[in-house]
């Protein structure tokens, strides 16, 4: 009976101030989409930097007048250096024809290079792909090597890009936290006051703290949860829509998300969205009600 | 039942105290009219005894509780030993006069079917039989003053308190609730009053204790207004 009184006192107020609710639901419900993209663009930027540093190389082009000592003792350097997995030497010949495959829809481009012209080098694959700084610093240096190119920098201005929107989704997300807190806090305060014989009965015969409490923390947590169940269904559009429709063009460069991913911010979303709908609306009823 | 230890109770930012090294004492089954002008401190002993205030300094010990140390979670169940009547009543205006019974019951975790019993009984007591389904704004000022006692005692509390609850209501009116304040003190309920109507303390003849800028002037056993 007890339980059936609270419930039906949670709806009650959720309908008695209903324009606040779905204001309330409403900032909750962006605020946590922003969580779970930010949620999502973090586990998606770990992901593609796997990817992405697995199959990243660092070039070392030799000069080319190199000789065959300095190329030995490069070599040699190279096997023993315990910061590199694999160094594969790559010839004039071999170099070119990376060359004509890589441009072989530019003729004009192809004529215009000789053999010759292109520089030896070493492909090196590196135990851990971020300790590039220290093998660039160890190699240029050494006689014969002209220059040491690494990949990952460019690849960072681009994982810089995403850390910043991943940023952006989360000020955002607070931001409109703070606003769905303020929301809840006034709801909250509102409902109080529009309770308030009741609350004076209740206290007077001896009605326990939480018996009073709950149907008004309750009732925060409620529009939490509806909330993040609108952020999943946002979440889910933006796959439908963003990710496997305006964005599937360029599905080869952004590993892919996976429904189990948007769906594994549910928890956390209505995890959040419940908790902070809960706390601010108990700590509202503590200086409001003094319960 | 009841005792206060050498009270005082200063509220922040009074010039002097609403209670000034007060002790009274209160055996179980009495009748005790608090007596005194506005402001002089009656209301504060109903709040202390209500752990709605606690004093500065001395103890106050209801139902052989101490109030003056008791924490606050332990209010609420504190209070259910307690009924409370007020001048204005205090009744919920969207309930009929079953229903402001059987909240009080309910929310202290009663079940519908102990409302059941006990509700129409106790209404009956107060002599409300038939007027149940009546809203509070279609009873008469002493028939909402009766909702309100019965609301009050429906628990069966060892102490009621009564804060002026003839203020708002006719003499005629004002005796009948008296006879049944007088009717629960005969079961062995402890009632304290506080009231400025001469006419009633001087026709019941009980104990009265008068208050004077927070200080006990007068305790007399079967006394009268003054």
């Amino acid at each position: 009976m007890r339980m059936k009184y609270v419930m039906s006192e949670v709806l009650v107020g959720l309908w008695r101030n209903v324009t606040m609710t779905i204001a309330m639901i409403i900032t909750m419900a962006v605020s946590l989409t922003m969580l779970g993209a930010s949620g999502l663009i973090y586990t998606k930027v770990a992901d593609m930097k796997q990817l992405y540093f697995e199959n990243i190389e660092v070039s070392i082009f030799l000069d080319a007048d190199v000789t065959d000592e300095q190329r030995s003792a490069l070599d040699a350097q190279l096997d023993a250096d315990p910061l590199i997995s694999q160094a594969t030497y790559v010839n004039k010949d071999e170099a070119f024809q990376r060359f004509q495959e890589m441009f072989r829809d530019s003729p004009d481009l192809l004529s215009a290079v000789k053999a010759d012209q292109l520089p030896e080098s070493y492909r090196l694959k590196l135990v851990n792909p971020e300790e590039y700084k220290t093998i660039s610093d160890q190699y240029t240096a050494v006689e014969g090597v002209d220059q040491v190119v690494d990949q990952s920098q460019v690849l960072d201005k681009i994982f810089n890009l995403f850390t910043a929107g991943q940023n952006i989704a989360l000020v955002a997300a607070i931001a409109m936290a703070v606003a769905a807190l303020l929301l809840v806090a006034n709801t909250i305060q509102v409902a109080a006051y529009s309770k308030r014989r009741e609350v004076a009965v209740m206290k007077l015969v001896g009605a326990s703290n939480w018996f009073i409490q709950a149907p008004f923390v309750l009732e925060a947590v409620v529009a939490g949860l509806i909330g993040s169940i609108l952020g999943l269904g946002a979440l889910v559009a933006l796959k439908i829509f963003l990710f496997d429709g305006a964005l599937s063009a360029l599905q080869g460069l952004f590993a892919p998300v996976s429904w189990g991913e948007v769906f594994l911010t549910f928890p956390v979303m209505a995890g959040v969205g419940g908790l902070i709908s809960a706390v601010t609306a108990w700590v509202t009823l503590r200086f409001y009600l003094r319960v | 039942m009841i005792q206060l230890e050498q009270v005082t109770k200063t509220y922040p930012k009074a010039s002097r105290p609403s209670l000034d090294n007060v002790s009274v004492s209160i055996d179980k089954g009495e009748f005790v009219f608090f007596i005194g002008p506005s402001g002089s401190g009656k209301s504060t002993i109903i709040k202390m005894l209500l752990h709605e205030v606690t004093p500065n300094k001395g103890r106050v010990v209801v139902n052989g509780k101490d109030v003056t140390s008791m924490r606050s979670w332990k209010r609420p169940h504190f209070r259910r030993s307690i009924g409370c009547v007020f001048q204005d009543f205090r009744l919920l205006p969207n309930r009929t006069a079953y229903e402001n019974v059987a909240f009080a019951l309910e929310v202290i975790g009663k079940t519908k079917a102990v409302a059941r019993r006990v509700v129409p009984e106790v209404l009956e007591l107060v002599g409300l039989g038939g007027k149940e389904h009546r809203y509070p704004h279609e009873l008469s000022g002493g028939e909402q003053q009766r909702v309100a006692v019965a609301r009050a005692f429906v628990n069966r509390p060892l102490i009621l308190l009564a804060d002026e609850p003839t203020g708002n209501l006719d003499p005629d009116t004002s005796i009948e609730i008296m006879r049944l304040l007088d009717r629960i003190n005969r079961t062995g309920t402890t009632v304290v009053m506080v009231t400025h109507d001469s006419n009633i303390v001087n026709q019941m003849r009980r104990r009265v204790i008068e208050i004077e800028s927070g200080r006990i002037v007068r305790d007399q056993a079967r006394g009268v207004y003054g």
